[in-house]
């Protein structure tokens, strides 16, 4: 008897656990996504009615887009921010993977140590590298410029950890093989590593995109004149005006956010497939 | 005979060094090289170029300065109560969403993991804009009736850093829990099973099989978040400025600040960027220890 009373009492138990679960997580989700929502919305309204918090589509799109083009050059923000993500990620994946496998395919003590060095490091905050960097790249004539965005960008600690956790997997007896087949070590690297870490890859030059497309605060210190501006420092100086203008503000958002966020779906597989190997 | 195998031995060295040396030199170029001058800077006294040398007054200048101590508090008070809330929450919602009879799973995943590809800039926009006095996000609470006059949130002093605590949590949850969810994957679902016929519910399972497995990766997303945190620059500046009255002002920005608002005082500035490599640096020791023996360490 009171053990079909326990049974019933535990099977309504996880039905009442199940059914919270799903409560929790749909409302994570419209948590999460609620925003989206909100700035497609907000593209289409006056500035009045967004802080308003109007939620129905109004007519503003035209007005707002062109309002937009008139305060700021979306379009030149737009190429020198492509610009500076697309070198930053090509270059810093290259230097970083290349020195992720020399740490682990030509180990050596000395070696080991730089690396150990270099993961401190990530211990340093770019904030506190702000100043230094600036009086540094004011004598080298490289403020206001794109080389001097993407230099402190290129070799990072993470990009180099990761490459160097998912080489260890790396089955070594094909570069012994390749070895005796004649490719010369720079030939391993890019006629066979490359290729067949092609998931690695993808992981890390998603995470070193979309975070040089956004990034603000070294831009903010460093670039200082119009022509060079990137969009989150466009965005940003309408937000920071003394009424900033929402309407102007969504569409910069949108137009920010599109290329990092198609980036990030159309390879959302590989990126899965590759941080699996580095969370090991 | 012996040339050779020196001169093999020779090129397989520079070979050997080739793959890592771009990297070092970078590295040492853009990150040692400006840490020690920042140290020599931070023992100038004085504004603009005309400096003198100045010892450890810069630093003993830190205690007096109200903004730096200010500046510290808030950024500690987010780091104190904004990651243990976020951690917390990834790791639920990756332990949720690792059940694979849930339904909805790629759904909910997705869903969850779309704050992180906006930029820091535009969501820090988006929240100003959303928690206008008038905004949506009153209104959605005073229809709910849980208030009943709208919260001017960006104008006092508690409510703004509220506001800046929720907007982060609502960027990175979804980011630490693609962490947990792919460390999951590498435990054997066996041992849940096992753990039920045993007779372990939910939770209990859940402390004891989930928690310690993911105990590096814990430590990862917790060593992140907090030199994360404690650097807060984007967010502060775009939703709230600093404001009202310094009350959200972080360290970073206030390094910026020193750099830009006022005549450049870079020995001073330099000086709070050291304050705040020495918490980041003094922290994650911490974290490291805090996490238990030395066998398990992240590599």
């Amino acid at each position: 008897m009171t053990k079909s009373v326990n049974i019933k009492r535990e099977i309504l138990v996880r039905k009442a656990a199940a059914t919270g679960q799903y409560i929790f997580l749909s409302i994570a989700a419209i948590l999460s996504i609620f925003p989206f929502i909100w700035i497609i919305i907000g593209t289409t309204n006056a500035s009045k009615d967004i802080t308003m918090g109007k939620l129905t589509f109004g007519n503003q799109l035209a007005a707002n887009f062109n309002n937009l083009i008139k305060v700021g050059d979306v379009w030149l923000c737009l190429k020198n921010t492509t610009i500076l993500a697309f070198s930053i990620t090509v270059a810093s994946i290259l230097v970083c993977s290349l020195a992720g496998y020399g740490f682990v395919v030509f180990r050596s003590k000395k070696k080991d140590r730089f690396f150990s060095l270099i993961l401190l490091s990530m211990m340093i905050p770019t904030s506190s590298l702000m100043v230094p960097l600036f009086r540094m790249f004011s004598r080298m004539h490289l403020l206001n410029t794109k080389l001097g965005v993407a230099l402190p960008a290129l070799s990072t600690a993470f990009l180099i950890f990761f490459f160097r956790q998912n080489t260890k997997s790396f089955p070594y007896e094909t570069i012994q093989a390749a070895r005796i087949d004649g490719l010369s070590e720079l030939g391993i690297f890019f006629r066979i590593y490359m290729p067949m870490m092609k998931p690695t890859y993808s992981a890390a030059a998603i995470i070193t995109f979309m975070s040089s497309w956004n990034n603000y605060m070294w831009p903010l210190v460093s670039l200082q004149t119009k022509d060079q501006r990137t969009l989150p420092l466009l965005i940003s100086s309408l937000g920071s005006a003394y009424t900033p203008d929402f309407g102007i503000i969504m569409i910069g958002i949108v137009i920010t956010t599109i290329p990092s966020a198609l980036v990030f779906f159309l390879m959302q597989k590989s990126f899965v497939q590759g941080m699996m190997g580095s969370v090991k | 005979m012996s040339k050779t195998t020196t001169r093999k031995k020779f090129l397989f060295h520079l070979n050997s060094w080739g793959f890592v040396i771009p990297a070092i030199v970078l590295f040492l170029w853009f990150n040692l090289l400006p840490m020690i001058q920042s140290f020599i800077t931070s023992l100038q006294k004085g504004k603009g170029t005309v400096t003198t040398f100045g010892g450890l007054s810069n630093y003993a200048r830190l205690f007096r300065d109200p903004v730096f101590i200010r500046a510290t508090g808030n950024t500690l008070t987010y780091l104190m109560i904004q990651v243990p809330i976020m951690l917390v929450l990834a790791l639920i919602l990756a332990a949720m969403l690792n059940n694979p009879k849930l339904r909805f799973r790629g759904f909910y995943r997705t869903a969850i993991f779309l704050p992180c590809v906006t930029s820091l800039v535009a969501y820090s926009l988006l929240f100003k804009s959303m928690f206008a006095v008038d905004g949506v996000f009153n209104q959605f609470l005073m229809n709910l009736h849980i208030i009943s006059e709208p919260i001017p949130w960006l104008l006092n002093t508690i409510w703004a850093k509220a506001v800046i605590i929720m907007a982060i949590t609502w960027r990175w949850t979804g980011y630490n829990m693609i962490f947990y969810l792919s460390a999951l994957q590498n435990i054997d679902h066996s041992i849940y099973e096992a753990a039920k016929v045993d007779g372990a519910g939910a939770l209990h399972s859940f402390w004891k099989i989930t928690v310690p497995m993911l105990k590096p990766v814990i430590l990862l997303t917790a060593i992140m978040s907090t030199t994360g945190t404690l650097q807060i620059f984007d967010e502060v500046v775009n939703i709230t400025n600093g404001g009202p009255a310094n009350s959200t002002v972080s360290i970073s920005q206030y390094i910026y600040n020193l750099l830009f608002k006022y005549v450049p005082d870079f020995g001073y500035a330099s000086t709070v960027s050291y304050a705040i490599f020495f918490m980041v640096a003094v922290l994650s020791l911490i974290q490291f220890k805090v996490s238990g023996d030395k066998n398990d360490k992240i590599s």
